[in-house]
């Protein structure tokens, strides 16, 4: 079975996996980072959403031995211990989350977003997340977290 | 009770308790969990709707490497998965119950119907070994369409000899006819509620365990009531007493209903963890979601409406086709019945109403209760016959419902379907919504999308929902097999903070937020100091979980109740400290104070002297301070609301996209608005979703067409606007905390707006109805037949 080596969170890290293992699996599976989810098999829902060296991607879509070498950042390397990512503050700030399932992967997602354009528009917004699918919030407080977070990054 | 607004008490908007965990990656969800020694499930489904199953040879699949057990339905000899809701036909005949095994005993009824569990060292070596197990089908045709089934031929079940599940009414028949008979007009529709399948973020998944030493089972599962889970799955299926069986539903990714529900695959890794004697864990994929997950609505249905020559409605029938799926999930049977028809009435003075349901058996999943389940239906069926009778009476959307709502001072209000109204002002709520949506510029806007080529709608939806399921005795005198009162439990600790156990579930509603504000503001203490528990049937006692708005309107009522307890003891060990009658002690903002003094005792000294009793009325009251109430609701409670949905509508194209949407809902007191407005936004959301995206599809021969996110549309980012939402409330005169609910009515509300604002866009060109989903071909194929006929 291969080795696989990365930084995650900042940490580096290796194990063992059978060649098919997915990028999430060896996330969830074997370093218990548990915070990354799957919430589907095509590729569509967005729940597994990670950041490889600084792009989102989605670790259902790539395998382990694909993220050789990489830096990985996942949910669990976001905040700064007790203080909060400022994505993340504003998703608390406006209810931009309920069951919390796709949160981790929309607010990876939503990083990468501000990252890449910090005065995206609200139509911006809303195509940037296709990849992402919410079924509790009807997307109206995320939209709002995500604007207040550019603000404030932008600010 | 206290109705000032403190910082974290009732009417506070506080940030969710939740979500920190939530944000850092450490909600702690079903499949979050892994167990000493574990093994993983992989389910065997059928790929056939319909087929006998002459043979299944397993032992290839044992020998297999890692493979530790398979077990098909020869195996699994223990109860059906029971139905909670007995419904009798017109004629006073129970509804056929035909036996629901976990895994198929002969024959397979839907597709994706389990027949056999692989049990392996991973899930890999389970799902590979499961390519190697041989089973003979006899394929049977597949039982689709309702009518047809209702007919005859090709039997779901052969056992009851029909396919009809049961032939149910409710109303006087005959008073409808004869009023029908004399009406000035009477407006026909025929309406299909699309079938939907919930997708809840989170997949269903169990983690089952026995301990030999303990004889006690411990199952983590993804349920919305997980004593209800422990109850039917102990007492009905594996014979299981509820002391070894210890149900933990987790944090759980949405529910929609769908969680409800007792499913095959969380008994199937539960008695087999006796067998392997190992801990087994059960995810489904998300292409198992689609094909088990119990799905919603589902209803065929044609309505006449009676009207005199003003527009006052005079009778309403109607008759429903209900599919039931292929087997009868766990309250399906009361959803298209006392969930659906006893809403007919709506906000209107229709003075007699029929309504006649079919519930069919089909090769298809089972249908169950999905996100406003029943009232979802009611409202759309009649909302959209109010909108065309507007229209053929020619008479305004706003006017025809003006004219026929129930008046303000007319509550309580006996309607001809078993429902009384508490409360409400359906005038109000309109007036409301109308200003907030603006409604008197929409010519203006619709003049300005005409000279962009497009065609721009209003939609129009005064609704009205019951929730705060139940009062028991109601519920058993019409068949439910279950009370459905609601439990809290609040220990108070000796330094006087204070841990609730619920019988109410939290998958998304902010439970640990909302029912903390409840004691916040009842015994005032900071919300840090108050903990919410539940999910654990190990720790909470009996509860009836999380469905039908009930969270607040029962589960908040029964810890209100807890909390008067509370206080009442509080104030009478503090009457003895304080050397004073306990008539003069007030409580107020934490604090036990002898009226006209100065003396007083803080909250958490009364929980100390509780607990270090040294100075205690003994010979009056028991130490401690830990009180439980258990709350049956007098009545059910009737949010409703006005829903207004603009739509611009690409006449090329037939792309309909939703401009504005406003809501302005009656849900009783707010106890956080923040949380409030997020429920509506994810109500209407789906809503909107029913109504422009989804669509359960099968084929003829029962392969479900829309299996997967490639081809069910879910509602995106750029699906849906920004929405208006507000509040215009009165409050439920039953339960003290005033409240209604507010958990579903997005979804109830929502969909007759979207519809009627595209009729009402398309309606110059001839167009008169459109089904739902109205996807963009459906829309132009409309518009081209309607181009054609003129």
């Amino acid at each position: 079975m291969p080795t696989v080596t990365m930084r995650v969170n900042g940490k580096t890290v290796s194990g063992e996996v059978e060649a098919r293992t997915l990028l999430v699996q060896f996330l969830r599976e074997h370093l218990r980072l548990t915070g990354t989810h799957v919430g589907c098999d095509t590729s569509q829902c967005g729940a597994c959403v990670v950041h490889v060296d600084g792009n989102s991607a989605k670790s259902c879509t790539m395998l382990a031995v694909q993220a050789i070498d990489a830096d990985i950042t996942t949910i669990e390397g976001l905040a700064d211990g007790e203080t909060l990512h400022p994505m993340q503050e504003a998703f608390r700030n406006n209810h931009g989350l309920q069951c919390g399932f796709c949160t981790p992967g929309m607010v990876m997602s939503a990083v990468d977003l501000v990252n890449k354009n910090p005065t995206a528009s609200e139509t911006e917004i809303r195509e940037w997340l296709e990849g992402n699918i919410c079924r509790c919030t009807g997307y109206h407080n995320i939209v709002k977290s995500i604007q207040e977070a550019a603000e404030n990054v932008g600010g | 009770m206290p109705d000032g607004v403190i910082g974290t008490g009732i009417g506070a908007v506080v940030k969710r308790v939740e979500d920190f965990r939530f944000l850092t990656g450490n909600g702690n969800y079903t499949d979050d969990i892994n167990r000493p020694g574990q093994t993983y499930a992989y389910m065997l489904r059928s790929p056939h709707a319909h087929a006998t199953i002459n043979s299944i040879d397993t032992a290839v699949a044992e020998a297999a490497p890692g493979v530790v057990a398979v077990f098909t339905g020869d195996d699994m000899q223990v109860g059906g998965l029971p139905c909670g809701w007995q419904i009798h036909s017109e004629d006073g005949s129970p509804m056929h119950e035909p036996p629901h095994p976990s895994l198929a005993q002969g024959k397979v009824r839907h597709v994706g119907d389990q027949v056999a569990v692989v049990i392996a060292e991973t899930l890999e070596q389970a799902k590979t070994a499961a390519t190697l197990i041989n089973i003979d089908y006899g394929i049977l045709p597949a039982v689709m369409d309702m009518k047809a089934a209702e007919a005859g031929g090709t039997l779901v079940h052969e056992e009851i000899e029909t396919n009809k599940c049961y032939d149910w009414g409710i109303g006087d028949k005959s008073a409808v006819d004869e009023a029908l008979a004399s009406s000035a007009h009477i407006t026909e529709i025929d309406i299909v509620n699309n079938r939907l399948i919930p997708n809840a973020m989170e997949p269903r998944a169990a983690v089952a365990e026995f301990n030999k030493a303990t004889s006690e089972y411990t199952v983590y599962t993804t349920s919305q009531n997980p004593h209800v889970i422990r109850l039917l799955m102990g007492a009905f299926v594996l014979s299981v007493p509820e002391h070894k069986l210890r149900i933990i539903a987790p944090d759980v990714g949405g529910g929609f209903g769908s969680k409800i529900f007792l499913y095959a695959e969380e008994t199937i890794i539960t008695w087999a963890s006796t067998k392997v004697g190992r801990p087994i864990k059960w995810t489904a994929e998300r292409s198992e979601s689609f094909m088990t997950d119990a799905h919603g609505r589902d209803h065929v249905t044609h309505a006449k409406l009676g009207m005199d020559e003003n527009g006052i409605f005079t009778a309403l029938k109607v008759e429903t086709y209900a599919n039931m799926g292929a087997y009868l999930s766990t309250f399906a049977t009361s959803v298209p019945t006392y969930l659906y028809a006893t809403l007919l009435a709506g906000v209107y003075k229709t003075p007699v109403i029929y309504a006649n349901v079919k519930a069919i058996f089909t090769n298809t999943v089972p249908v169950d209760a999905y996100r406003g389940a029943g009232r979802p239906e009611a409202s759309y069926l009649l909302e959209r016959i109010v909108d065309r009778a507007a229209r053929e009476m020619g008479i305004e959307q706003v006017d025809i419902r003006q004219r026929n709502m129930i008046s303000a001072d007319a509550f309580p209000y006996q309607t001809p379907v078993a429902l009384e109204y508490d409360s409400g002002d359906y005038q109000a709520t309109l007036a409301s919504a109308m200003k907030l949506a603006e409604t008197s510029g929409f010519d203006l806007r619709k003049k300005e999308s005409q000279a962009r080529g497009k065609k721009r709608g209003i939609g129009y939806s005064t609704y009205i929902e019951a929730c705060g399921i139940a009062p028991s005795a109601v519920a058993g005198a019409l068949g439910a097999r279950a009370g459905l009162y609601e439990s809290a439990e609040v220990r108070v600790h000796p330094t006087g903070s204070v841990t609730v156990f619920t019988g109410s579930h939290s998958h998304g509603q902010g439970h640990e937020t909302t029912f903390a504000q409840i004691v916040s503001e009842q015994l005032g203490i900071p919300i840090e100091n108050i903990e919410i528990n539940h999910g654990d049937t190990g720790n909470v006692q009996f509860g009836m979980g999380t469905y039908g708005s009930r969270s607040l309107a029962v589960g908040g009522e029964a810890l209100l109740r807890a909390t008067n307890k509370i206080i009442d003891k509080a104030s009478k060990i503090a009457a003895h400290c304080l050397e004073a009658a306990v008539d003069d002690i007030e409580f107020k903002e934490g604090n036990f104070t002898v009226s006209g003094t100065d003396k007083s005792m803080a909250f958490g000294e009364v929980a100390l002297t509780a607990y270090v009793p040294h100075n205690f009325p003994h010979d009056e009251l028991e130490p401690g301070l830990d009180e439980t109430a258990f709350y049956d609701p007098a009545n059910f409670t009737f949010p409703g609301g006005c829903h207004i949905c603009e739509v611009e509508i690409d006449p090329e194209t037939g792309v309909t996209e939703v401009k504005n949407f406003t809501a302005v809902d009656d849900i009783g007191r707010v106890i956080n608005p923040m949380i409030v407005e997020g429920q509506v936004h994810g109500g209407v959301a789906q809503g909107i979703g029913q109504a422009l995206l989804e669509g359960c599809s099968y084929d003829s021969d029962g392969q479900l067409l829309t299996g997967s996110y490639m081809d069910y549309t879910m509602p995106r980012a750029d699906n849906v606007p920004n929405f208006k939402v507000g509040t215009q409330s009165t409050l439920c005169t039953h339960n003290t905390l005033g409240v209604k609910g507010v958990g579903e009515v997005g979804a109830i509300g929502s969909p007759p707006a979207v519809i009627n604002a595209i009729v009402d866009a398309l309606s110059d060109m001839g167009v008169t109805d459109i089904s739902m989903p109205a996807t963009p071909s459906k829309v132009w194929q409309s518009i081209q037949s309607a181009k054609a006929s003129s």
